[in-house]
């Protein structure tokens, strides 16, 4: 262990706003390079689905309005 | 020779399955790796007699620096194999992987420019190495908007390939830059065939940041492939019983 305290490993020996701000950034694209493929998959599996519904309503008509009630 | 194994690589399909089931892998121990690697570079590793507390950014720029780069030769091998076979899977790995390596490339020259300030006293410079990194972001940029240009997706995957291989001229650039011109930037801390000049508590976390930084792309890069083969395939039936599942 290099630091004695907790504020010492915050002031990285007066760098502290280069080291935090470089990991705090770094993070930041870390999480975004995670999270965005994330949400696409949620969003195209939505649009597939009602894609496929749709789909389905116009081959049988009749057996979706009964359905509908 | 069997083909078979060749065409079964390209196919969406398989790669769907077979991704689907290491996916967990990647991003289990990416996420570990760069946990630990981070902690042991910020909190354990000795600092340094010269840059003192600053120098613990290498833990993170240094990574994120050979990752920019080795995408896109990724991307290169991908543009060749694309234009000569027509595999579908490599023009869906291009377009997965350009906007990745935009992003690591912006995180090595935001981590390179902090890390300058206090150990050159400037955050930029004009220099070779710089310089050919700030052209791989546009390069990237230039991937990624020429493939969303064109809508024809063949004619897309073939223009986006030739110009991802007329830039891998760029690489070479950035590699030899530190050793072909007089620069600011220090020469490379980790070569294949040397020792590293550094003691092992100082690079050991290097080396887990960058085998972690490497199994974190593969598992960011499988999840946008995926995504990708579910809208290009969404026809088919495959991807319609999927779906329906």
């Amino acid at each position: 262990m290099n630091f004695t305290s907790l504020d010492s490993f915050l002031a990285m020996g007066g760098h502290g706003l280069y080291v935090w701000l470089s990991y705090s950034v770094g993070l930041l694209v870390f999480i975004i390079a995670f999270v965005s493929p994330l949400l696409k998959r949620k969003r195209i599996m939505q649009e597939l689905t009602q894609l496929q519904r749709r789909q389905k309503h116009m081959r049988t008509p009749n057996e979706n309005t009964e359905s509908i009630n | 020779m069997k083909w078979t194994f060749f065409h079964k690589l390209g196919s969406p399909k398989w790669f769907f399955d077979i991704s689907g089931k290491l996916l967990p892998w990647f991003v289990v121990t990416g996420i570990l790796l760069l946990v630990i690697g981070s902690i042991w570079g910020l909190v354990f590793a000795p600092k340094d007699y010269q840059q003192g507390d600053s120098f613990r950014i290498i833990y993170l720029h240094v990574p994120t620096a050979i990752l920019a780069q080795s995408c896109y030769m990724m991307m290169a091998v991908s543009a060749l194999v694309s234009l000569v076979w027509k595999m579908k899977l490599a023009d869906i790995f291009i377009t997965s992987a350009a906007p990745l390596g935009a992003l690591f490339t912006f995180l090595a020259l935001f981590t390179g420019a902090v890390w300058g300030k206090p150990t050159w006293g400037t955050w930029w410079v004009w220099d070779a190495r710089l310089t050919a990194m700030l052209v791989l972001l546009f390069l990237y940029f230039g991937v990624i908007s020429l493939q969303s240009a064109i809508d024809d997706i063949q004619l897309a995957s073939k223009a986006t390939s030739i110009l991802v291989l007329v830039g891998v001229v760029n690489i070479p650039i950035i590699k030899y830059s530190v050793e072909w011109w007089n620069t600011l930037h220090q020469p490379a801390t980790f070569k294949l065939t040397e020792k590293p000049a550094m003691v092992p508590e100082m690079w050991m976390p290097l080396l887990v940041m960058v085998i972690g930084i490497y199994c974190f792309f593969t598992a960011v890069v499988i999840l946008r492939m995926r995504n990708e083969i579910l809208m290009r395939e969404r026809k088919t039936k495959w991807v319609q019983a999927f779906i329906f599942k």
